[in-house]
């Protein structure tokens, strides 16, 4: 357990040593959450009774995805690994008593919470104080906010445990733009990163929530304020359980079937 | 103990002619090429020894050691290391052994030094008290203790490369493979890394296997020298017998190397 801690220490202290990017990271997602904000005002102004969510839960889902913007959006990858991929440097990385996939499974996830530790707070502390009914709502019973918890858990640990098969996949195709880029493209519109997906047309959205996007941000942001409940969201736990395990799964399996068939490239 | 018995690896390599209609042809129909990095590979190196591990660029030197290292399968062949199957049970192997890529980096490039060796220490869960004492051990050696503080990113490659085997030995290894560790190191460092070798060597009895283009590293510290050509071990003595009737190691090398046609 503590090299794999060892791994989250490394990579805040990393994520420390770059204070303007952080800076610049908070500002960008202030200016994109007040944007979105402002556009879902002006569209339920026009009629708020034609839309499936309360505006108050689109704008704690706004500003819950900007705060946590880290753990969740596709983009966000420790390059360090796919280059080291292409230039031949996971020789090192393969000569550590640990095993890949438990390796880079613990460093994406400290790569995401740390990078999501140190740009929430300020996020989460203003919006709080922002005027209804643009600020952040906090959930008025303690349960909701252990489902939250609970829901943003595993949805943190999909999105990487698909990021993980994706490094894999870097090994057999050597360069990992193509992938990455469609990969990045697919997330954010089927996850709802994009527009909350309430809002897709019904025949699509059904389809939509079996997928293991929607077990990502999907849950837990709706979760919080109150959007998803009850039978619903015994569902969307179980879905969400149910694609972790498969891809935990197929990724080692992926892994370990990778392991064979390494070439170190260059020398 | 090393044994190797029969090892090869085959690597499959696309080539292609220079220029753009070759360039596109290349598009429809590939030439494979199989190049047979080792062929038939057989040693054994006892515990304790210094083995210099010699041969033109593209010999399979380095395929050697990334077998041996446990990162690469070969296609056939078999070889067990204190009793382990390297690229069988790796996880488990590892732990007792220290590689050094001369032209590789296993730094964090963002922070301090110091901060990645305390991330070896604890992947390789490294008790405290042998930390500080391998850690004091080799700053002192190799000379460290203004660079520990300093990111890895602003440091030269002399600076980096004696970092790079004080990271690799933290662990107190009991088998150390080098490949070219003296790459870009001035003279006092290298002397320096030389001597620290040769101690680890008769303090520790690590077993070290060296590659390395330099003469003076082979005969300043290895016992007996294992000399590879396309693939094929093709001499194994002592460096007193390889250099007999030349001036220099360099000029003797090069006249096996001819000899051999390799």
């Amino acid at each position: 357990m503590k090299k794999y801690l060892s791994f989250f220490r490394m990579r805040f202290l990393t994520g420390l040593q770059y204070r303007a990017a952080a800076a610049a990271g908070i500002a960008t997602q202030f200016a994109w959450g007040f944007l979105e904000i402002l556009v879902y005002r002006a569209f339920y102004q026009a009629d708020a009774a034609a839309f499936p969510m309360e505006f108050s839960a689109v704008v704690n889902y706004i500003w819950l995805q900007q705060a946590l913007l880290a753990l969740f959006v596709p983009w966000l990858m420790e390059t360090e690994i796919f280059s080291a991929i292409v230039d031949g440097n996971v020789a090192y990385e393969l000569c550590r008593p640990v095993h890949i996939y438990h390796m880079w499974f613990a460093r994406l996830l400290a790569h995401r919470i740390s990078s999501a530790l140190l740009r929430c707070a300020p996020i989460l502390f203003i919006s709080l104080f922002l005027p209804a009914p643009y600020g952040l709502t906090l959930p008025t019973d303690p349960l909701t906010g252990i489902l939250f918890l609970l829901t943003l858990i595993l949805g943190t640990l999909i999105t990487v445990s698909i990021g993980v098969v994706i490094y894999i996949c870097c090994f057999f195709t050597i360069s990992a733009q193509g992938i990455r880029i469609f990969y990045s493209a697919a997330c954010e519109l089927l996850a709802g990163q994009i527009v909350p997906l309430p809002f897709m047309p019904d025949v699509i959205r059904r389809v939509l929530e079996i997928l293991p996007f929607a077990s990502m941000q999907n849950v837990p942001l709706r979760v919080f304020s109150g959007d998803l409940c009850g039978h619903q969201l015994v569902w969307a736990i179980a879905l969400q359980l149910f694609w972790l395990a498969v891809l935990m799964a197929a990724g080692w399996r992926f892994a370990v079937h990778a392991e064979t068939r390494i070439v170190v490239q260059g020398g | 103990m090393i044994t190797v018995n029969n090892i090869s690896k085959t690597y499959k390599v696309a080539k292609r002619n220079a220029g753009f209609l070759e360039a596109c042809r290349n598009l429809f129909h590939r030439d494979y090429e199989e190049i047979r990095a080792l062929d038939h590979v057989s040693f054994q190196i006892n515990d304790g020894e210094m083995i210099g591990y010699i041969g033109p660029n593209g010999a399979g030197k380095s395929t050697t050691i990334k077998v041996l290292s446990g990162i690469l399968t070969p296609d056939e062949g078999t070889c067990e290391v204190n009793g382990c199957i390297p690229w069988k049970n790796r996880v488990a192997y590892v732990k007792d052994i220290g590689v050094v890529f001369g032209q590789r980096s296993q730094l964090w490039w963002d922070v301090p030094v110091i901060d990645s060796f305390e991330l070896l220490k604890d992947i390789y869960s490294i008790p405290k008290e042998t930390y500080q004492m391998n850690l004091e051990e080799l700053t002192e050696l190799l000379n460290l203790s203004e660079l520990l503080k300093t990111p890895a990113r602003q440091l030269s490659l002399g600076q980096r490369m004696r970092c790079e085997i004080a990271a690799s030995l933290l662990h107190s290894p009991r088998l150390l493979f080098l490949d070219e560790p003296t790459i870009g190191l001035d003279a006092v460092s290298k002397l320096a890394v030389r001597d620290f070798i040769l101690r680890l060597n008769q303090t520790h009895r690590t077993t070290v296997i060296l590659t390395t283009h330099d003469m003076q590293d082979i005969e300043a510290l290895t016992n007996r020298i294992l000399l590879i050509g396309k693939g094929r071990i093709l001499l194994d003595g002592s460096p007193q017998d390889l250099r007999q009737g030349y001036r220099t190691m360099d000029e003797a090398v090069a006249a096996l190397y001819r000899e051999y046609a390799i």
